[in-house]
């Protein structure tokens, strides 16, 4: 009797993950990756980290601004670019050395003008363009999203923006492209996609001696803007593992607390 | 009942982990507060002291403070050496207040101070203020002298001189 | 049941607080001493759950408020520092937006456990009509929360809701336009929904206040639904219940700790985490999953008004439950045919919340007129009629009684005689 309301809440359980499962699902499926940073304990591979930052630097961020990400971001805790010698970010010579091959917008000076001064650990990533319009205009229209929390932002996360990026192919027989300067991509909504084809072989050349095939370039590209979409992560995951252990430890105690208490009365 | 100890076991280290978590709990919602780390990251700026001419003052920010860049005249200098540091009320020498060039020789022409009255805060007015020809805040009357000591008034210390370093003769690098 | 107080000031201190501010008094009353039913089971814990659930929103929220720039140009941008730079702002952003879900999830168990026990029933209805004031009052809150980082689907989510104002004659632009403050979803209205968010729960605080006292003059309801008769029947709160209550708590936030620390985002929605662009629209907006049963019912009907209409009185229907129920008998437990009921009634929801995330089209349209007809007829018919023609079940002459025999089922000399009228 008692387990009727069980009963109904194990059913409604059943529901409801049922209805998410259903929700999630996306009109093109993105096949599924396994990732260096996914599950429980995964933690984003150091050295794709690195290789992903090369991709985004020199092909990306010709169109795509990440205006949420700091050069000192890079040398964070979980970071591409993390050295235990320095756990101030700000003070780390790879990230001052990164910072600095930019020319950086400043001031206004004494005299009102503005003025161009070397990057620094604080400052923003450069944007391409000065503004959306800018950027739509050079880009036949449509406008190249912020890539900071395209992780995120996006409804296949990781697996999507991996299959995206290499995802271009012949157009099928018979589809044409609503207008001009668009390319057939499989798993864009839609299908037809303003962004060029970016990584063709080759495209980078890894410091590291890695190959850069587009398989390679996508996954590092991939997991470096997964980071950047939750720099945190790591942390996250570490935390909650000590959290969960502490209050199932809790929890534990409590149980026999509760039995003790009610040992002598009956219910 | 028949094991009162037991009982007590339990009631102690579920109360104690309790109370343990809680504690724990409480520190992020302290450390929040703490400076960000975009606030941090902003702790340093640069100074071009090439634009400050002779006699002529320029406030800076750095952290959200006003810092003062001083190019004193030989005049100030002179004063400020002049003076016996062992009746002051926060002892130090001229050459104590400045921060040497990376080969070691000193600049005595250019003071970098925070520009905050170290009584309760105030901006303190320069130009040769006061009555020890330095600095003067209006707030509570303290006089400061050519060196940024405290001579006259409530403030109890001399004004800060903030970490910085020379990058180069004319460049400084204030935290 | 909240009887004569049995606080006795030892001290002199003790005494002479007492005799000017009865606190530990009160204290002691309704915290420690009060008589509670012995037979509560788990469903009765999350009443303290939620009070705890409050406390973990408002203090996690006045932290986001310090770092929160209310502003259009600002909003998402300063949503992303706190994840990225405020020290541990990244934990306490994902606890109080997941705990608006957690909020939901016990609310939502603490509403059906009173709908199964017949706990909006006489001596208690004023305590229910408080609970569904509280749940208006969350569902703003909730409402104004998720505005406010500014995505896709918080300026969508705006417009939409704000837009169903519009749908009431004659003055339905006049309104809309006033809680906009402006022509559009806007800066003026991001702030008046800051200002407003960050007021509720400390209203929902109060009303909560209020809920409790009406708990403590009739006492808890019990899973019998038989009232307490005698002292037989309780045990004081402290030990009994804060200790099954806490243990229960901690169940609940290891829940918690789950969605927090392992699937931050997955109660959320991917299109919030591309800035408002009041020029795109996403091609499928959704409201966050508690608000998808209500959802449902607004595009049940084709007409607008009508849609609206039915939206919000399906909560108003909630309002007179009290008096739509006509059977003496609490508890579903002795209820044969109403358990039914109430089964597919919880069923009818559920699926009301699954079709308000799919588009309104085809089975799913068929499906949610269903649930909603379902929904009301609940109320407006069934609860009515069958409380007048049902047999209930034999009930125990007491809630000890009910304890000492087979769970529920009275002993086999308590049968013979009726149930006294609760
Ligand atoms: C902020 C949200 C709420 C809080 C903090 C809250 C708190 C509480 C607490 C502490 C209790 C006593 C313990 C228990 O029986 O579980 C209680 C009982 C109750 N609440 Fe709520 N409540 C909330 C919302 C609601 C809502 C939305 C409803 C219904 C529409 C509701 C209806 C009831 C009823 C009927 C009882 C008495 C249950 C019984 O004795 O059988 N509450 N509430
Ligand atoms: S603050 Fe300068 S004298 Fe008081």
């Amino acid at each position: 009797m008692k387990s009727d309301m069980m009963r109904v809440f194990l059913i409604a359980v059943a529901l409801l993950t049922s209805t998410t499962a259903i929700a999630a699902e996306e009109e093109v499926h993105a096949p599924n990756q396994d990732w260096s940073f996914e599950g429980p304990f995964g933690v984003f591979d150091r050295a794709s980290l690195q290789r992903g930052y090369q991709v985004y630097r020199e092909v990306c961020a010709a169109c795509h601004s990440m205006d949420y990400m700091y050069f000192r971001m890079l040398g964070q805790e979980g970071g591409p670019f993390h050295d235990e010698d320095y756990p101030n970010p700000n003070d780390n010579p790879v990230i001052k050395a990164l910072s600095a091959e930019f020319q950086i917008e400043d001031g206004p000076d004494d005299l009102g003008d503005m003025f161009m001064r070397p990057g620094q650990t604080s400052d923003r990533f450069p944007a391409p363009y000065p503004n959306d319009n800018a950027a739509r205009a050079a880009n036949g229209g449509a406008h190249p999203p912020d890539l900071s929390v395209i992780v995120k932002a996006r409804g296949g996360g990781a697996d999507y923006l991996d299959a995206l990026l290499t995802g271009y192919k012949d157009a099928p027989e018979g589809e044409e492209p609503p207008r001009a300067g668009l390319y057939y991509n499989e798993y864009f909504a839609g299908h037809w996609i303003a962004m060029p084809p970016q990584l063709t072989e080759g495209r980078v050349t890894y410091e590291d001696g890695t190959e850069a095939t587009p398989e390679q370039m996508a996954e590092d590209v991939t997991t470096f803007l997964a980071w950047a979409s939750e720099p945190h992560m790591e942390t996250r995951k570490r935390m909650g593992f000590g959290v969960i252990i502490f209050l199932i430890i809790l929890s534990g105690l409590t149980f026999l607390a509760y039995k003790e208490v009610w040992r002598d009365v009956e219910h | 009942m028949s094991e009162p100890s037991r009982r007590d076991f339990i009631y102690i280290a579920a109360g104690a982990a309790a109370a343990a978590g809680g504690a724990l709990t409480l520190w992020p919602f302290i450390d929040q507060m703490n400076p960000a780390a975009d606030t941090l990251a902003l702790a340093s700026t640069e100074v071009d002291l090439s634009q400050v001419t002779e006699g002529q003052q320029i406030t800076v920010m750095w952290r959200g403070k006003p810092v003062f860049v001083r190019h004193r005249t030989p005049a100030e200098i002179e004063e400020a050496r002049s003076v016996d540091v062992s009746g002051l009320r926060d002892p130090a020498t001229d050459q104590e207040r400045l921060v040497p060039l990376s080969g070691g020789e000193y600049q005595p022409q250019f003071l970098i101070m925070v520009g905050i009255c170290t009584h309760l805060g105030c901006v303190p007015l320069g130009n040769r203020s006061g009555d020890y020809d330095g600095w003067f805040c209006p707030c509570h009357g303290s006089h400061y002298d050519t060196a940024g000591r405290i001579r006259k008034g409530p403030a109890p210390k001399n004004l800060e001189v903030p970490g910085y370093e020379y990058l180069s003769d004319t460049v400084v690098k204030i935290g | 049941m909240s009887g004569p107080s049995t606080y006795e000031p030892k001290t002199g201190i003790e005494k002479w607080l007492d005799s000017r501010l009865p606190i530990v008094r009160f204290s002691q009353d309704t915290m420690i001493n009060f008589p509670t039913p012995k037979n509560l089971n788990y469903w009765y814990t999350f009443g303290g759950i939620l009070s705890l659930i409050l406390v973990v929103q408002i203090v996690t929220g006045i932290v986001l408020a310090m770092h929160y720039v209310a502003h259009v140009d600002y909003a998402f941008e300063s949503v992303q520092r706190i994840r990225r730079d405020v020290p541990w702002g990244w934990m306490i952003q994902y606890i109080h937006a997941n705990g608006a879900s957690m909020f939901f999830l016990a609310v939502y168990l603490h509403m059906f456990r009173g709908l199964y026990y017949g706990s909006y029933k006489a001596p208690r209805e004023i305590l229910w009509i408080l609970g569904v004031v509280i749940f208006l009052l969350m569902m703003a809150t909730a409402f104004m929360g998720y505005v406010l980082p500014w995505g896709q689907m918080s300026y969508w989510g705006a417009v939409v809701i704000t837009n169903l104002f519009g749908a009431l004659p004659i003055i339905g632009e006049t309104i809309t336009t006033w809680l906009w403050g402006g022509f559009s979803v806007d800066n003026p209205t991001l702030n008046r929904f800051f200002s407003l968010h960050y007021l509720l729960p400390f209203a929902i605080a109060g009303v909560v206040a209020l809920h409790v006292w009406a708990l403590h003059v009739p006492g808890n309801n019990n899973p019998t639904g038989v009232s307490v008769k005698s002292g037989k029947d309780t045990v004081p709160f402290h030990p009994y219940y804060t200790v099954k209550d806490g243990f229960a708590l901690l169940l609940f936030f290891i829940l918690f700790a789950v969605f927090v620390f392992y699937m931050p985002d997955i109660l959320g929605h991917a299109d919030n985490y591309i800035p408002a662009d009041p020029l795109v629209t996403p091609s499928h907006i959704v409201p966050e999953w508690y608000f998808l049963p209500f959802y449902a019912i607004l595009r049940a009907i084709p007409d607008k008004l009508m849609g609206v209409l039915a939206m919000f009185a399906s909560i108003g229907v909630l309002f007179i439950l009290p008096w739509l129920d006509t059977s003496r008998v609490r508890s579903m437990r002795y209820r044969p045919v109403m358990r039914w009921f109430f089964l597919i009634f919880v069923g009818a929801c559920l699926l009301l919340g699954y079709c308000g995330g799919q588009n309104p089209e085809g089975w799913v349209l068929h499906a949610s007129r269903l649930a909603t007809v379902y929904y009301f007829a609940y109320f407006l018919l069934i609860l009515p009629i069958v409380g007048l023609i049902e047999t209930p079940k034999p009930r125990p002459a007491s809630i000890a009684d009910s304890i000492h025999g087979d769970r529920g089922k009275p002993r086999s000399d308590t049968a013979a005689t009726p149930a006294p009228a609760e």
